[in-house]
């Protein structure tokens, strides 16, 4: 990949990825407001399973806690919208919820650029502070996997026990207006639509060059084999820290588009159930793929979204069959069958066998 | 690897226009839901004036942790719309009900909500259970002008103009019960819920409430939801010996709750319980050995003896099983349709903001006695009721107010509420 | 986040000094510090009987088991089907006996459903530790939904048994509810049987063997399929019979698991994987700081403050109390 010649096949390549932005972009002109709606949520959606992918399918770090950093950017974005509906007035669950004054630390959020700003970079902090003790202390594999999960519970039963500051179990909803531009009004949706087709599209070149780089190659040494990547004299505690912050960031990214589109974020986005999901979405696209991770979003929630409506009472059984099927017969995913069918080697689950032996 | 590259790009093509296309034609067809979701974006509301059929839809968490109540109360739209359809329809035309499932999930619930309005052209809504899900769905109903029809007692502080509220406010269960275990039986209260909104708003009523009618707090205490060991919370209630426990735990927690206030030696005659979430279907989930003796406040209980009880509870049955109970919410879920319904015949009309005024007012004999409805904030009126459960699991009513309550959601009758609005 | 800390503080303060001040008014203190111990010890129970079968499955075996709840939940039902059959077909002087009946039939029917699971999915999974996660998951997503369609989704009632209700006088203002003693008594009798089956017979020296040393176990003549077939089996049969004593403390509904899977991966977790000694710590640990935050602070805070414990803790030590000694490095 060090010379990028132009071979027939890269062109077919270039003119995919042209055709398929293409698409995404001219979909306003033949979608209703409502689908249009859908799939710009499913496409902040894929931005997490993005970064998601860069931690577990290049590094191999398993998160069970990206749903935390998809909601502290979701709640940086939705308490600069909270506060613009609320106008000079305090926010109506804080009244009912005994505050008199606004808490000083939602005050900074009345500019939407500190907003946007802390929506990127509280998540990214967070996962640095924490990766930094985490990677340090070696903790890898099912532990980091379980601890993810204690940030998880300590994160949402925090958010819900306090309601005078984050609106409890409702969470933020009820926005009216985004720097003075109704929410409501189409045109509103569909420039929030564009710019989370280039916040995805950006996402992807980003991941993409990370995947390319040098940087890459050091993620991938380490999820082959830490401890060889450490002999050689890498740091892997430094490589993961940063993996892990960048892709928290991406999450960030993407909770805040979302509370865009959707209008709400409780802390139950945040949880375990939602977290999982997360991963089920790589899981399915194909982990080891960006392209994968983001089809795996963006089709999973759409195949959720479908077969909720048509089977309101089983859909649950059609959604696990498809996650056991697809992790126990497919570890590639779906990205993986369809390049399968002309290369029937195995390749996979190698790494995940040699760590093992080490437990 | 090349070639793999190759078809990634292919696939990523096909699956884009995939979902491209499945978004563009709106949904398809459904083979499991009662109709078939095709929604021309210029037709009127309730699939148009012309058609002989108007859709409504039913929104509740079919899965997820509020299944466990909101299944019942979607039986009982579902009778109702049933029983319309038999007796004729409204205008005419038969009612199709589109379900939907919030899957216990607020955004969910948002989504769900735009697409029965915007998809499915729905003439109304009948959904929600929990606070969490109505302020989710709130500002979607007001974006687009539907109507949602919410059946649930709750924390009041809220009339939005596309909401209407048939289940009670704070001032049609809350006040009076704490008025009434005031007078009977005793003045040190234990206020316990779980950690979400209505259990806090509510406490923080029922303080100011105490305050002002010559009550005492001896303890507060809010468990995460669905946590499942009380001994120390009933070690606390033990050390604050109040008389009376206010609870406002919801669905699993109470199951926990009682049967280890039962273990500690604790029964309904040491210190009296009063729920505001265990009702009849709750009941047999947590067992009559443990809540007999307690009491709950509620506008309907399955005994409550009307003439349209009788055969509600026998329709009730008779549709879904001998075993099953009907409690406050079904019932409520219930005549929110009727209500609905008769609103719609009055106006001649599915068009919201017709059907809005013409409910103003609008009477209606439902099993839980005359229920009518206030224009000002589109509550209804209710008869306020304390019940003491039963060995056989009902509830037996200790008292009833004489007549409706009117429906005073921010509390505006009493003095003592003043503070509570101030962020109003 | 300063605030959040400002308030802990300021409710721990509150909290503690408004009850020291209230006990000691009343000269119970003693009475307090007994009744939260024997508190501390029954959460602790509790959590050591969902977390024995994970012990096995993902101790053992190294199956992180998502589905581990909801076999919780399978034993739940099982109690409450044997209850329904004696309501049913024996005369009613017989129910209270019931319960006897109902935790070896807990435990058979999860141990059943362990073993087609194995055989249907978990032999594909072996050293895929977190690919089983995920499958699980799906596993659980659909046992949910078979509860709620077999049984309905609101929770079912499960009267327990009369002898067990009450409790004990242990001094005045102390009474320890015979339930509460006798789940402890089962923790017992469970993790003796399970001591004997692991450490004192040749089926669980064969286990020990393949989870050692999978390849050197085949060479010596151990069919490691059947052996492990049959440890998953004995860790979901845990699980069941973890729902049927659950039965007597709360809910049995179809999201009965979700409520305790958390809680079971961590006393494993912070117990240290593959030794039933560090699992009995971690959940003495866990069960007991819990109840002292709890009473200390609120429930929610509780929580919060004892999963930053084992964050915490993990940091100092990752592999948990007790760690099994390894020279392998991958």
């Amino acid at each position: 990949m060090q010379l990028r010649t132009l071979t027939p096949q890269r062109i077919y390549i270039l003119i995919g990825y042209a055709v398929a932005s293409a698409a995404l972009f001219s979909a306003p002109l033949f979608m209703s407001d409502f689908r249009l709606n859908l799939l710009a949520k499913f496409l902040a959606f894929a931005i997490v399973a993005l970064g998601l992918d860069l931690i577990w399918g290049y590094t191999g770090i398993l998160s069970l806690g990206h749903g935390v950093f998809f909601g502290l950017g979701a709640y940086a974005m939705a308490m600069y919208l909270k506060l613009e509906a609320s106008g000079d007035r305090l926010p109506d669950f804080m009244g009912w919820s005994g505050l008199t004054q606004l808490p000083w630390f939602w005050k900074p959020f009345e500019s939407f650029a500190f907003a946007a700003a802390m929506g990127i970079a509280l998540p990214a902090v967070l996962a640095l502070v924490l990766g930094y003790f985490t990677f340090r202390n070696r903790i890898r594999g099912v532990y980091f996997t379980i601890l993810t999960q204690a940030l998880v519970i300590i994160t949402v039963t925090l958010f819900i026990g306090q309601q005078a500051f984050t609106g409890g179990t409702n969470g933020l909803t009820g926005f009216s207006s985004v720097l003075g531009v109704p929410l409501s009004s189409p045109d509103t949706k569909r420039m929030l639509y564009w710019i989370t087709v280039i916040a995805l599209l950006g996402a992807f070149v980003l991941c993409r060059y990370l995947v390319k780089s040098r940087f890459g190659k050091v993620l991938r040494a380490i999820r082959d084999g830490e401890n060889r990547a450490r002999f050689i004299g890498y740091n892997p505690a430094v490589y993961q820290m940063l993996v892990f912050s960048i892709s928290a960031g991406l999450a960030g990214l993407a909770g805040m588009l979302f509370v865009l589109h959707v209008g709400i974020i409780s802390p139950f986005m945040m949880a375990i159930v939602p977290s999982i999901e997360m991963v089920l979405w790589v899981a399915i696209g194909g982990r080891g793929t960006l392209i994968g991770a983001a089809l795996g979003a963006i089709l999973l929630n759409y195949a959720k979204s479908e077969f909720s409506t048509s089977y309101p009472d089983a859909w649950l059984f059609f959604l696990g069959a498809l996650f056991v099927i697809v992790v126990v017969f497919l570890p590639k995913g779906a990205v993986g069958l369809f390049g399968r069918l002309k290369f029937p080697k195995r390749k996979g689950q190698k790494h995940e066998q040699v760590s093992h032996s080490a437990v | 690897m090349k070639r793999t590259r190759l078809y990634h790009a292919l696939l990523l093509i096909i699956a884009i226009s995939l979902v491209i296309a499945g978004c563009g034609n709106n949904g398809g067809n459904s083979p499991a839901a009662p109709v078939s979701t095709n929604g021309e974006t210029t037709a009127a509301a309730g699939g148009g004036e012309d058609s002989d059929e108007i859709k409504v839809g039913i929104l509740h968490s079919l899965s997820g942790t509020m299944a466990i109540s909101e299944v019942s109360v979607h039986d009982a739209e579902l009778m109702a719309i049933e029983e319309i359809n038999a007796a004729g329809g409204v205008l005419g035309k038969q009612l199709v009900p589109v379900i939907e499932d919030g899957a216990s999930d607020w955004p969910t619930f948002a989504e769900k909500a735009r697409k029965l309005i915007s998809e499915d052209q729905v003439a109304t809504v009948f959904g929600g259970w929990t606070s969490s899900s109505r302020k989710a769905m709130l500002p979607v109903f007001e974006e687009l002008n539907g109507l949602l029809w919410y059946p649930v007692q709750y924390e009041g502080l809220e009339a939005s103009p596309n909401i209407f509220y048939t289940g009670a406010t704070t001032n049609q269960q809350i006040v009076p019960a704490v008025s009434w275990l005031l007078e009977n039986r005793g003045k040190k209260f234990y206020l316990l819920g779980s950690d979400y909104v209505f259990p806090r708003t509510a406490n923080q009523i029922i303080k100011e409430q105490l305050k002002a009618e010559g009550g005492e707090m001896v303890g507060e205490e809010y468990t995460p939801l669905g946590h499942t060991d009380y001994s120390t919370i009933i070690a606390k209630i033990q050390a604050a010996q109040p008389e009376v426990i206010f609870n406002t735990l919801n669905g699993d927690s109470n199951v926990a709750f009682f049967k280890q206030l039962k273990d500690a030696g604790i029964t309904a005659q040491d210190i009296t319980t009063l729920s505001v979430s265990v009702a009849e279907e709750e009941i047999r989930g947590i067992g009559v050995d443990v809540l007999e003796g307690h009491l709950a406040a509620w506008n309907y209980y399955q005994t409550t003896d009307t003439e349209a009880n009788k055969t509600f509870v026998a329709n009730y049955k008779a549709a879904y099983g001998d075993e099953r109970v009907t409690a406050d919410p079904i019932e409520a879920g219930y005549i929110a349709v009727y209500l609905w319904a008769a609103a719609v015949e009055k106006a001649g009309t599915t068009d919201v903001d017709a059907v809005k005024e013409a409910a103003k007012g609008l009477e209606f004999d439902g099993p839980g006695g005359k229920v009518t409805i206030d224009g000002d904030n589109q509550h209804i009126y209710k008869t306020v009721r304390i019940g003491e459960v039963q060995a056989d699991g009902q509830f037996k009513e200790l008292w009833a107010t004489s007549e409706p309550v009117k429906p005073d959601p921010y509390l505006t009758g009493y003095e003592w509420a003043a503070s509570l609005n101030s962020g109003n | 986040m300063l605030p959040f800390l400002k308030s802990w503080k300021v409710l721990c303060l509150f909290d503690r000094k408004a009850y020291t001040q209230q006990v000691h008014k009343r000269g119970e203190f003693m009475e307090l510090i007994i009744g939260q111990l024997f508190n501390g010890m029954s959460v602790s129970s509790i959590l050591l009987l969902i977390a024995l079968g994970l012990a096995i499955t993902f101790g053992l075996m190294n199956v992180i088991n998502m589905a581990h709840g909801e076999l919780i939940m399978i034993g739940a039902y099982s109690t409450y089907l044997t209850q329904n059959l004696f309501i049913d077909y024996l005369p009613s002087s017989m129910f209270n006996w019931y319960f006897v009946l109902a935790i070896p039939a807990s435990f058979l029917i999860a141990f059943a459903i362990g073993l087609i699971l194995e055989f249907s999915l978990i032999r594909f999974l072996y050293g895929r530790p977190l690919d089983s996660l995920l499958a699980t998951w799906g596993v659980a997503l659909m046992l949910q939904q078979l509860a709620r369609t077999i049984f309905g989704a609101p929770n079912v009632g499960v009267k327990s048994p009369t002898w067990l209700d009450g409790g004990w006088m242990l001094m005045q203002g102390v009474v320890l509810p015979y339930k509460r003693l006798f789940i402890i008594g089962l923790v017992i009798v469970t993790l003796f049987a399970m001591y004997l089956y692991i450490y004192r017979s040749h089926a669980g020296r064969r286990m020990r063997a393949v989870m050692q040393n999978r390849e050197m176990a085949a060479c010596l003549g151990i069919s490691t399929r059947r052996v492990d077939a049959t440890t998953f089996a004995i860790g979901s049969g845990i699980a069941g019979i973890a729902g049927c004593a659950l039965t007597l403390m709360g809910p049995i509904g179809p999201a009965l698991g979700t409520y305790y899977i958390v809680d079971a991966f961590m006393v494993v977790v912070l117990g240290g994987v593959g030794k039933l000694v560090g699992t009995i710590i971690g959940a003495l640990g866990i069960g007991l700081t819990n109840t002292l935050f709890e009473f200390w602070t609120t429930a929610s805070l509780g929580k919060v403050l004892v999963f930053l414990c084992i964050v915490a803790f993990l940091q100092w030590k990752p592999k948990g109390l007790v760690a099994m000694r390894t020279r392998s490095l991958d």
